[in-house]
């Protein structure tokens, strides 16, 4: 889908990419990075609009500097930013969009109507998009990005400013793009959280260069993980822990075990009851990606135990990591 | 809505009634049909060029838009015309010869209405994309920045001319009611329309190079209006200073530095109309009437390349 090869972009001051090479497959991507990791430059090349310093990239087998515009006719792009004007509908403005892409006049009302439909839009499409919610807005701005049926969608951070209802309902409807549309999906964020929940590949850049590239299932097998929280004794219980040959850590007043497998639950269980203590939880940690790229660069020690205390090697990313692992909490209450 | 919203129909609520005591459940229902591929034309460049041209030009006269955008821009239209109609209207009445203004000099009469439409349509058509940031939207697609400008322009000076050549067809065709002589009045409506057409393509640039520097409405508009008043009053200061003095040459030289100055100069230099300076004191030699003919032209090709440099700069920010 995506290729690039020592892909640099440099402005007078700062280097946005840093010879990123990396090679996207079809499917749903992530990329992952704090603000300033070069994600928006990224797009900005890959859609033919900015010239690369140096390296080169190519988009569908195309060449990003010399096929800009049958790239851009191939690809949807929805921005980060806000940018639907208040007053006119949905249906006009996406139907605009359409004919800009290309399609003709009915062929762009068909597929407005079609696309507005999936991703969620019906009645309040006639209506001025300056009363919509920010969810709709949201919805409207991936449904301008897919109305021509692109083969590829770049979307920049598509869950900003959403509630976490609305921020699921919205990696539902990335996930069925890919599932349901066939459309492959490139898609950023700073939250790694999210990213897990939705995408095959993960791809992290960070000022610049490339972090880590790989599939989603690598990332969290080696990373689950359980937190437990017990009235007394941590210690004890930890020992106990691993004694029974677990791998546990502290965190603050939790304790933070690996998950080997389904018993390591019974495991925790057993141990808990056989101290004498009161479990107050037992949950299922889903931010460990975010552990697990602290640990690549600082050799585990415990560093990320809040996500993202100002021992990380790169305070931005740590940033985001941390921001990833509030996000990612979810809450498998035992 | 990760799954096809269900949506109950008349068929599936008569199967349900048909089996009482089955309780409609989500198997009574059918699914939308599911995500359909396009695999119909996809037109280049050109097409969307014409598709922006289009809805920019209607957005001028407000059309696509809100009601309430419509009311300045038809009111403005009606301005222009209404004029055209009384003089046709007092020309056929009293049997004269000729109409008592020329066709040359319309647009010039009217400047005020004309300025008032490019002040109020030129921030409308580039303002919006800037504020709302809905360029980054065009230049993700096929078109290129210099096909959103020509779009752009091309649609503002439509506007433009179709306000201003709306009133000299009513003259135009009153006058040939009127029986007036058709050779005479060919000609004048000829040359009014090649004046208008060059009227219409420099306001228009002037008026878009304005607009896109600022993403506020208002501030376009102000510096559009401030623009054509301040340069229009203070030439006409001039020669009439240098009118008292009686420096013919001086007046000439002076349309230069306003827009409907130049288009009143250009036009007597080379199409032979009535000047409306003092004296009708029109560009005084071959100099002078290249010398419009020349900033005219610089003009509108300065606007667009301004243009063409200020969107490239915006880029997908």
């Amino acid at each position: 889908m995506i290729a690039t090869e020592s892909l640099s972009k440099r402005y007078p001051r700062v280097t946005a990419l840093d010879r990123l090479t990396v090679d996207i497959t079809p499917g749903v991507t992530g990329l992952v990075g704090a603000n300033g990791a070069g994600k928006s430059t990224l797009i900005k090349i890959l859609l033919g609009l900015s010239p690369a310093s140096e390296g080169r990239a190519t988009v569908l087998g195309r060449d990003v500097a010399t096929d800009g515009a049958e790239i851009r006719a191939l690809v949807g792009y929805m921005p980060e930013h806000d940018c639907l004007p208040p007053d006119v509908s949905a249906t006009e403005f996406v139907v605009h969009m359409a004919r800009m892409s290309g399609l003709p006049p009915t062929a762009a009302r068909e597929r407005t109507a079609d696309t507005l439909r999936h991703v969620g839009l019906y009645e309040e499409r006639y209506r001025p998009m300056g009363g919509y919610s920010t969810g709709m807005k949201q919805r409207v701005k991936l449904a301008q990005a897919l109305v021509h049926d692109p083969e590829l969608v770049l979307l920049d951070e598509p869950t900003n400013g959403l509630d976490p209802v609305g921020r699921d309902d919205m990696l539902g409807l990335i996930r069925r793009v890919h599932t349901d549309f066939g459309i492959s999906v490139l898609v950023t964020s700073h939250l790694l959280g999210e990213l897990e929940r939705t995408s095959d590949h993960i791809v992290v850049i960070d000022g610049g260069r490339l972090l880590r590239a790989s599939s989603t299932s690598d990332f969290t097998q080696a990373t689950a993980s359980l937190a437990v929280e017990v009235t007394d004794r941590e210690e004890e219980l930890r020992k106990a822990l691993t004694a029974a040959g677990l791998t546990a850590r502290p965190s603050g007043h939790l304790l933070l075990v690996d998950i080997a497998g389904e018993e390591t639950y019974d495991t925790v269980r057993d141990a808990v009851a056989g101290l004498g203590v009161g479990l107050v939880r037992m949950e299922q940690r889903r931010h460990r990606i975010a552990e697990l790229f602290i640990d690549d660069t600082q050799d585990g020690e415990g560093a990320a135990e809040d996500g993202g205390r100002s021992t990380g090697p790169e305070p931005q990313l740590a940033e985001a990591l941390a921001a990833g692992a509030k996000e990612g909490e979810g809450s498998d209450a035992a | 809505m990760t799954q096809p919203d269900p949506i109950p129909t008349a068929a599936t609520a008569a199967t349900a009634a048909a089996r009482p005591g089955v309780a409609a459940g989500p198997a009574d229902v059918i699914h939308n049909i599911g995500y359909r591929a396009y695999d119909g034309p996809r037109l280049g460049r050109g097409y969307a060029r014409m598709s922006l041209y289009s809805q920019s030009l209607r957005g001028a006269y407000g059309l696509g838009r809100s009601a309430k955008s419509k009311v300045l821009p038809m009111i403005l239209l009606a301005a222009m015309c209404v004029p055209a109609l009384i003089i046709v209207a007092v020309t056929i009445f009293t049997d004269r010869t000729s109409l008592p203004l020329q066709y040359t000099r319309y647009a010039v009469v009217t400047q005020a209405v004309i300025t008032l439409f490019l002040a109020s349509q030129a921030p409308q058509s580039v303002s919006r994309d800037l504020r709302f940031k809905t360029t980054p939207l065009y230049f993700s697609r096929p078109i290129e920045v210099v096909d959103y400008v020509a779009a752009k322009f091309a649609a503002l000076a439509s506007a433009l001319f179709l306000l201003t050549v709306l009133p000299l067809l009513i003259l135009y065709v009153g006058a040939l009611l009127g029986k007036l002589d058709f050779t005479d009045q060919t000609a004048g409506f000829a040359k009014a329309l090649v004046s208008v057409i060059l009227l219409s393509l420099l306001f228009a640039g002037i008026g878009l190079v304005i607009a896109a520097v600022t993403p506020r409405r208002g501030f376009g508009v102000a510096a559009i209006i401030t623009l054509f008043v301040i340069t229009y009053g203070a030439v006409s200061a001039l020669q009439g200073v240098a009118s008292t003095q009686e420096k013919w040459d001086v007046i000439g030289w002076v349309g230069l530095f306003s827009p409907i100055t130049l288009i009143d100069g250009l036009q007597t230099w080379f199409l032979g109309a009535t000047s409306a300076f003092p004296h009708a004191a029109g560009p005084p030699d071959v100099a002078a009437g290249c010398a419009y003919l020349l900033v005219v032209a610089g003009i509108i090709a300065g606007s667009f390349s301004l243009l063409v440099r200020r969107y490239r700069k915006a880029g997908l920010s």
